[in-house]
């Protein structure tokens, strides 16, 4: 074991992976010479060699089709746009062509790659460097998509995906690079290196895509997060004294429904909560399959509580970001229904 | 002072006004240089408004780029490829009328483009075509019949009825699966050549664009890596003058060709006579010849014709001139390297109407093969339920659920 911040798990993730298959090549804006804007691949074309990390053009779409093709190759590209609000110029790419060049090609070509993703608020990024735009991805068939929340997560779920045959997205909620922030912007952020999560197991392991984590047991109530999320979910729990169950869901496709039913069946009550905008968010998937799977178990309405339906604002970040207040009163009021 | 208002100038389809010159730049026959693999390319740029053309009216092969490696053999079997093609098409477009497919594209006028390039290229190269590169197949060898179950979309096509009829594929054959979303393939061609550089490899992938699609910004982003990294490419545009109803300057612009394109991107760029199978045999070697020795990517813009509609869907009577064809100075593929090959006493009228027959024969005996399989018109399709299949390596539990609800 090694105490590692998210940065550092990752970037040895990274390491691990070009270890074991030198099929695994690491590019993107930045990415190479420096090592990235976040540092996540800071090393590794001194140690591997500019032909397995390099930098490039800034092209979300050049990164992304380059991938594809080098995909198709034989390669397995994992590759990082630098901030997950850069991503759209590559959606046609994702969408049209990564996701389902296996589906229209009948498994003539494949896309393993992995998109790593910065995404997410808290860093005063105003709206072109805080969106939460996993949702996108969640509704498009042929892609798995990861958003991770803490260190051993991070590398595990890393090296899955670089080892899964199909495209992933990979979200990186940079608020918890260095440390398990809980909404919490006026008190120091707690380091990694003082959490148990920051322990992270040396060498080679994996964290099945998929299965989801449960972060906090608890029997009033199951809060369903991930994400930076997660620690709020788990700060308001605390506060408010009331024993939730938080459930980092890890995986939001293919999604671990027996996890969230079990749970839910048992405590009689789901909240929702998610950075991403309200409206169309992957809340509103979880809310539905729940009250599908679980209705009559439940003992009040599941109820989400999100982002605003607006833009991620710069100077109002905090009244934006749903934050453990926020959080602790949707969970009093479901508490009291 | 007062200014003048600001205008726009809007291009449009040449109906009913044509351009007093159809095509601009059109050079003579072996009147073009043939330039060393590592000739610079601001010389290389002196020749983006010229055309290379081996092949004269006469029909006679003329000056440095006549790829004398080509053998007589090797003409008559082009020109069998280009039969078949043409042969291949006019079946299924009355497959289309007969109401046994859904929709169909044909490469009429356009044959060899991708019939010579497949035969200059290596096995183990990549095409990523578009939807009008069908040639590349039927040069390549690839069953007939086997593209006439996946238009049909019957219980034989190797894509199980996922794709629309034309969106072929196979690895095998380098022939990456086409895309309907344009431009798309383009970057990933930059990809894949770099990916068979990065591991050591021989292979060069050769990538395709019509010339509208070259607004995408794809296209741009592939010459930015192509250039960048130096990848062994061959950046082709095929220049068919109609992207649908719109005129090929819509996506030029201002620009005198699309060959100018290439010098922004210091990639060497040459515009070729599409319609002339030497040239166009002649110029794909020269360009993979430049990527397979690390000398970079090369640019391409064959000139040619889109005789036919954009598709089954599509009505160009509207938009095109109706003497188009007739005044198209580059002629027909087809015409052009038969009278090449009689003037050289290895071609005459008895020789060409016993090709004909043969390829007229082998399609029809194809097509009745396929359509034996029967179509999607009459239900002879994979089972739904394989819709499921490769959505992803394994099937995750929605769809195993969902795959339930198929047909209840």
């Amino acid at each position: 074991m090694a105490r590692m911040t998210m940065i550092e798990a990752i970037r040895d993730a990274h390491a691990v992976a070009m270890e074991r298959d030198d099929r695994v090549v690491v590019f993107g804006e930045d990415v190479g010479y420096f090592g990235g804007v976040f540092r996540c691949t800071q090393g590794l074309q001194e140690r591997f060699g500019s032909h397995r990390c390099f930098d490039t053009p800034i092209s979300e779409a050049g990164i992304i089709g380059a991938a594809i093709g080098m995909a198709a190759y034989g390669l397995r590209p994992c590759v990082e746009i630098q901030f997950a609000d850069y991503v759209y110029p590559a959606y046609d790419q994702i969408v049209s062509e990564a996701a389902r060049l296996r589906h229209r090609s009948a498994g003539d070509f494949t896309a393993p790659i992995v998109v790593r993703m910065p995404s997410g608020g808290g860093i005063f990024g105003g709206q072109t460097h805080s969106q939460s735009p996993e949702a996108l991805f969640t509704h498009v068939a042929g892609l798995t998509t990861v958003v991770v929340s803490n260190p051993v997560d991070a590398k595990g779920l890393l090296l899955a995906a670089i080892e899964c045959d199909d495209p992933v997205m990979f979200f990186e909620p940079k608020r918890v690079y260095n440390g398990p922030f809980d909404g919490h912007h006026d008190r120091p952020v707690v380091p990694w290196s003082q959490h148990p999560l920051g322990e992270v197991p040396e060498g080679h392991y994996t964290i099945p895509l998929g299965t989801a984590r449960v972060h906090r047991p608890g029997d009033e109530l199951t809060v369903l997060a991930w994400g930076t999320l997660v620690h709020v979910a788990q700060a308001a729990a605390e506060e408010t004294g009331i024993d939730a169950e938080v459930i980092d869901l890890r995986t939001l496709v293919p999604l671990d429904v027996d996890c969230i039913t079990a749970s839910v069946a048992r405590t009689g009550r789901c909240l929702v909560v998610h950075e991403a905008t309200r409206t169309s968010g992957f809340g509103a998937e979880l809310s539905a399959t729940v009250q599908e799977r679980v209705f009559h178990h439940l003992e009040a309405p599941v109820t989400r509580v999100c982002g605003f339906d607006t833009p991620y604002p710069h100077a109002h970040e905090w009244s934006y970001f749903p934050g453990p207040r926020r959080v602790g009163r949707a969970m009093q009021e479901l508490m009291r229904a | 002072m007062v200014r003048p208002p600001l205008r726009l100038r809007i291009p449009e389809p040449a109906r009913g006004h044509l351009p007093p010159d159809p095509v601009p730049f059109i050079s003579a026959a072996g009147e073009m240089r043939r330039p060393d693999l590592d000739e610079k390319v601001e010389r290389v740029a002196l020749m983006r408004k010229q055309l290379v053309r081996v092949l004269d009216p006469e029909g006679q092969a003329v000056g440095e780029w006549v790829p004398t490696e080509l053998t007589t053999d090797d003409k008559v079997r082009g020109l069998r490829d280009m039969m078949l093609l043409r042969s291949f098409d006019a079946r299924l477009l009355r497959a289309h009328r007969q109401g046994k497919i859904s929709f169909y594209m044909q490469a009429l006028g356009e044959e060899a483009i991708a019939c010579a390039h497949q035969r200059a290229l290596q096995p183990g190269d990549m095409n990523f075509p578009t939807y009008r590169q069908q040639g590349l197949l039927v040069a390549g060898g690839y069953p007939i019949v086997t593209m006439m179950n996946q238009v049909l979309s019957n219980d034989h096509d190797p894509l199980k009825g996922r794709q629309l009829p034309v969106m072929y594929s196979s690895k095998e054959h380098g022939f990456f699966t086409i895309s309907g979303n344009l431009a798309t393939q383009y970057i990933q061609a930059v990809g894949w050549a770099m990916a068979s550089a990065l591991r050591g490899d021989t292979k060069i992938a050769s990538a395709w664009i019509g010339e509208g699609a070259s607004a995408e910004s794809d296209f741009h982003a592939a010459l930015v890596f192509a250039s960048t990294y130096q990848a062994p490419v061959i950046l082709n545009v095929v220049n068919n003058q109609w992207a649908i109803s719109t005129p090929e300057d819509f996506a030029r612009g201002a620009s005198a060709t699309f060959a100018d394109r290439g010098y922004g991107f210091s990639i060497p760029a040459i515009r070729v006579d599409g319609n002339d199978y030497l040239a166009v045999f002649a110029a794909t070697s020269w360009a993979a010849e430049r990527a397979r020795t690390n000398r970079g990517p090369t640019l391409v813009e064959w000139v040619t014709l889109r005789r036919g509609a954009h598709s089954t869907s599509d009505d160009p009577s509207v938009y095109r001139p109706d003497d188009e064809v007739a005044r198209f100075p580059l002629g027909d593929p087809i015409d052009r390297l038969r009278r090449h090959l009689e003037v050289v006493g290895a071609w005459d009228e008895q020789r060409h109407a016993e090709t004909q027959a043969a390829v007229d024969a082998e399609i029809a005996a194809a097509f009745d093969e396929a359509d034996a399989n029967g179509s999607v018109r009459d239900g002879h399709t994979a089972d739904p339920r394989t819709m499921f299949d490769d959505v992803y390596a394994e099937l995750p539990r929605h769809l195993r659920e969902q795959r339930d609800q198929v047909g209840r």
